[in-house]
């Protein structure tokens, strides 16, 4: 480690820091200033960043990451049950254990590598997820869903007063709802942070990227990748866990849907949309889709005709006519067309695009020279902030 | 690397540091400085409109329903503001509602998709609550997702007019101070059905039950098991299936091959169409069972939305239902009158108890002269009223269950038009589905 990496880490640790705690402000401009959505891009940030641990460094697809989303859910909602209100216990059990299944599942599936890697993982997921609706509803509610209640014992928690109402989660009597709810999902998310940039720059992370460049030839020298591999695995497992307790500490309620295809589907195609391999790409792509999935699917009809009142009756009728599929419940066919486009244009994702501007603005500034600027890389090396 | 250099560094980062501080510590004020100015979540104070959040399932298994119910919302919002011909405005007794908005302000809302989902459900009513600025949320199709957002409703303390939702649980063991209910329950249905089941099947019936796995299908399954067994009928299994669940022919072979003859289907919604579907393929309906009796079909919910979906499989089946668009009273005329006006065709049961939702919310804030829950709750607690379609009608305050008439009806062997499809076999009076307050546990809590 050189001292200008340091400098340049600790610039961008602090800059991540500023952007993630001014969100309430630069976010409100695009109307995505309000808790429930700032949380969501915290949480689903951090599962994003986990997910690239994996995924970004080692090129191992795992279509099954949001099994350990439900655990860390289940777990964390059960805490809030039996032992406190306190969030600190479920963020950690919740952690530990999906940890502790990633450890399972890893071992088995990290037999194979490629395309049966990919399905070994979303088996066990879809396993898990249909465990959840049958014969673990005892402990998951099936699709009710795992809630609170005012007969829940709380051993650690002062009994309530009667006739109050359901307790909400805090931190030492700070409510963790609204905007100190979005706080600790933020501070937790710049650790987190900090933890995936000090793998990417660790020589632990360097080794990951040696077996996503080529595992056989890893192999040919003697360095047993499966460790490695498995390390990997449990770390993103935990960050995916840590992500699904912070969503029942926001929202203490877990359902099985969490852990759908669906679901493990929607975190590959955000790693995929900022930019893989890349630090904070996965974040970005993950900000895009919760802003499409809560603000897009919000238009209808009405907020389009105000949009578009500007322009003439007829003019008017006819642009909410077009845009009327792509917003509302159409929202997935906008995200949909925006994906073709990035991974046909921009293959490095959001992140890529990005780093042609900055080189555009910076070879327009010193005047065009003719150097070899203009090739981009179609994919950024892992590593790449 | 200097000394000279490190130290312009850490000025450098200093200065950023304090920036980055300074706003974060900045920012709570900078949010929530109008926050104590208010009395109430989202207090519309001075501004010329007010909001309320739709929020009901555009995708999945209860999406047609989803569909009507946001039809008949935007119904009651264009009455409300003036707009249209009144529909119920013209009936509903008593009545303070003017025709210009809540109290004066203009009635605007916001819509979101529950997606059949608890956490999506939330997610979408938090919006609306923090971002919206919305005064109260409705919406269902799923008791699962209403009783989630009525207890989100409850903590934010926002009204929540729920939609349709037909588990015992959402008035009862879940039931919150702020989540008042128009629709009846599955107690009620189980209740209104018996005595017509005994008529027509006797009291030696087997029953088979085919349950969505879920809270209304827990309660309803419950419900119509011991109306029946009160009737001398036994239950052979109850079956429980996933709410995603499509092809059902599995569960119907099993069925087939016990010694039941009535198959209960605590289904809803597309569900139902794909069970019956599959009962219907098995020629199940024609079949004599191990009992040697008839095979029997139930469907203890019914809704012309389904019977629409299973097409000619609905002929001569019983069920249950809150309101139907051929009732003969003044009320369900005008309804219907302009439902059918604006949509080209009549509305169904979940679009009716929304839209009287609508209204009842509307005019309890009218009667209280604030939007503040502190006096739209009272104002609708105990609140009777009628002339909506369903005769006179309670908000019993115990429990903010409504009271009144339930009907009974059968699939119409010999349907007029498209959308005839229910015949109201019989009216049953309120004081046969009436039950204790108590029987279901639960507490409203404070307001």
């Amino acid at each position: 480690m050189n001292n200008k990496t340091t400098q340049k880490d600790l610039f961008l640790m602090l800059a991540f820091a500023a952007v993630i705690f001014a969100m309430p402000i630069w976010l409100e401009p695009i109307g995505a200033s309000y808790p429930d959505l700032m949380q969501k891009f915290a949480i689903f940030g951090i599962f994003a960043i986990g997910f690239n641990i994996l995924f970004g460094l080692t090129g191992y697809l795992s279509f099954g990451h949001a099994a350990f989303l439900g655990i860390g859910s289940y777990t964390a909602v059960w805490s809030f049950k039996l032992l406190t209100m306190n969030v600190i216990p479920g963020l950690i059990f919740g952690t530990l254990l999906a940890g502790v299944f990633a450890l399972a599942i890893g071992f088995i599936c990290l037999r194979r590598s490629g395309i049966y890697f990919s399905i070994l993982t979303l088996a066990f997921a879809q396993m898990s997820y249909n465990l959840a609706y049958s014969v673990l509803t005892p402990i998951t509610n099936g699709e009710t869903a795992l809630q609170l209640t005012l007969q829940d014992p709380r051993i650690l928690d002062d009994a309530p007063l009667s006739g109050a109402g359901l307790p909400s989660t805090e931190l030492f009597g700070v409510s963790m709802s609204g905007l100190p709810g979005f706080y600790f999902c933020a501070v937790v998310l710049i650790i987190a942070f900090y933890v995936s940039l000090k793998i990417f720059r660790s020589p632990f992370g360097l080794k990951l990227a040696a077996i996503k460049s080529n595992q056989n030839r890893m192999g040919y020298t003697g360095f047993n990748t499966r460790p490695y591999l498995l390390a990997a695995f449990v770390i993103s497992g935990m960050y995916a866990g840590l992500a699904g307790t912070l969503m029942a500490v926001t929202d203490p309620l877990a359902g099985a849907e969490r852990m759908q295809w669906t679901a493990s589907g929607e975190v590959v195609l955000m790693t995929i949309l900022g930019g893989l391999g890349t630090l904070i790409g996965p974040m970005i792509g993950a900000g895009l889709i919760k802003y499409f999935e809560n603000i897009f699917s919000a238009f209808n009809e009405n907020v389009l005709h105000e949009i578009f009142s500007f322009l003439p009756e007829i003019l008017e009728n006819l642009m909410v006519f077009i845009i009327n599929p792509f917003v509302g419940k159409g929202w997935h066919l906008t995200l949909g067309a925006l994906f073709m486009v990035i991974v046909i244009f921009l293959p490095g994702g959001i992140m890529e695009g990005l780093s042609r501007i900055a080189k555009w603005v910076r070879k327009d500034r010193s005047k065009p020279t003719g150097d070899d600027m203009g090739t981009a890389k179609s994919k950024p090396s892992p590593g790449e902030g | 690397m200097s000394d000279k250099k490190k130290h312009e560094l850490s000025r450098r980062t200093i200065l950023k540091t304090g920036v980055a501080a300074g706003l974060v510590f900045a920012t709570p004020t900078i949010l929530t400085r109008n926050a104590w100015a208010s009395e109430f979540t989202n207090d519309p104070g001075s501004s010329k409109s007010v909001v309320l959040g739709f929020n009901v399932p555009q995708t999945g298994a209860y999406s047609e329903e989803g569909a009507d119910e946001l039809r008949a919302y935007k119904l009651a919002v264009e009455h409300l503001n003036g707009g249209g011909d009144g529909g119920l405005m013209n009936t509903m007794k008593p009545m303070s509602l003017k025709g210009n908005g809540i109290l004066g302000k203009k009635v605007e809302y916001v819509t979101g998709d529950t997606q059949t989902k608890s956490p999506a459900a939330r997610a979408s009513a938090k919006r609306m609550i923090e971002k919206d600025g919305a005064l109260m949320i409705t919406g269902g199709s799923s008791s699962g997702v209403a009783i989630a957002v009525q207890g989100l409703c409850n903590e934010a303390k926002v009204m929540f007019m729920a939609g349709l939702t037909h588990s015992n649980d959402t008035t009862g063991k879940d039931k919150k101070r702020y989540g008042f209910r128009h629709f009846f329950n599955a107690y009620m249905s189980g209740q209104a059905l018996a005595p017509i089941l005994e008529k027509e099947f006797g009291n030696s019936r087997r029953a088979y039950h085919l349950t969505a796995d879920y809270s209304w299908g827990w309660t309803q399954e419950e419900s119509i098991k011991n109306a029946t067994e009160k009737l001398g009928w036994s239950t052979v299994a109850p079956v429980r299936t996933p709410l995603t669940q499509t092809d059902f022919s599995s569960y119907i072979t099993q069925a087939i091959n016990s010694d039941a003859d009535v198959l209960v289907l605590n289904h809803y919604g597309k569900n139902m169409n794909d069970s019956l579907k599959a009962a219907v393929s098995f020629d199940l309906r024609n079949k004599i069972a191990k009992t040697g009796k008839q095979w029997e079909v139930v469907v203890p919910l019914f809704s012309r939305k389904m019977a629409q979906g299973s097409g000619d499989d609905i002929k001569g089946i019983l069920g249950s239902t809150n309101w139907n668009w051929s009732l003969p009273d003044a009320a369900t005329k005008a309804f219907v009158k302009s439902f059918a006006d604006k949509y080209g065709f009549p509305p169904s049961m979940a679009a009716h108890t929304c839209y009287v939702q609508t209204l009842l919310y509307a005019d309890a804030c009218e009667r209280a002269g604030t939007f503040n829950p502190a006096g739209v709750i009272p104002a609708l607690e105990g609140h009777k009223f009628d002339n909506m379609g369903n005769g006179p009608t309670e908000y019993r305050a115990e429990d903010h269950q409504c009271f009144k008439d339930v009907l009974v009806v059968r699939g119409n062997p010999n349907p007029s038009t498209q959308f005839d499809l229910l015949k109201v076999e019989q009216v049953v009076p309120r004081s046969q589905v009436e039950y204790e307050a108590s029987m279901f546990g639960g507490e409203l809590g404070p307001i």
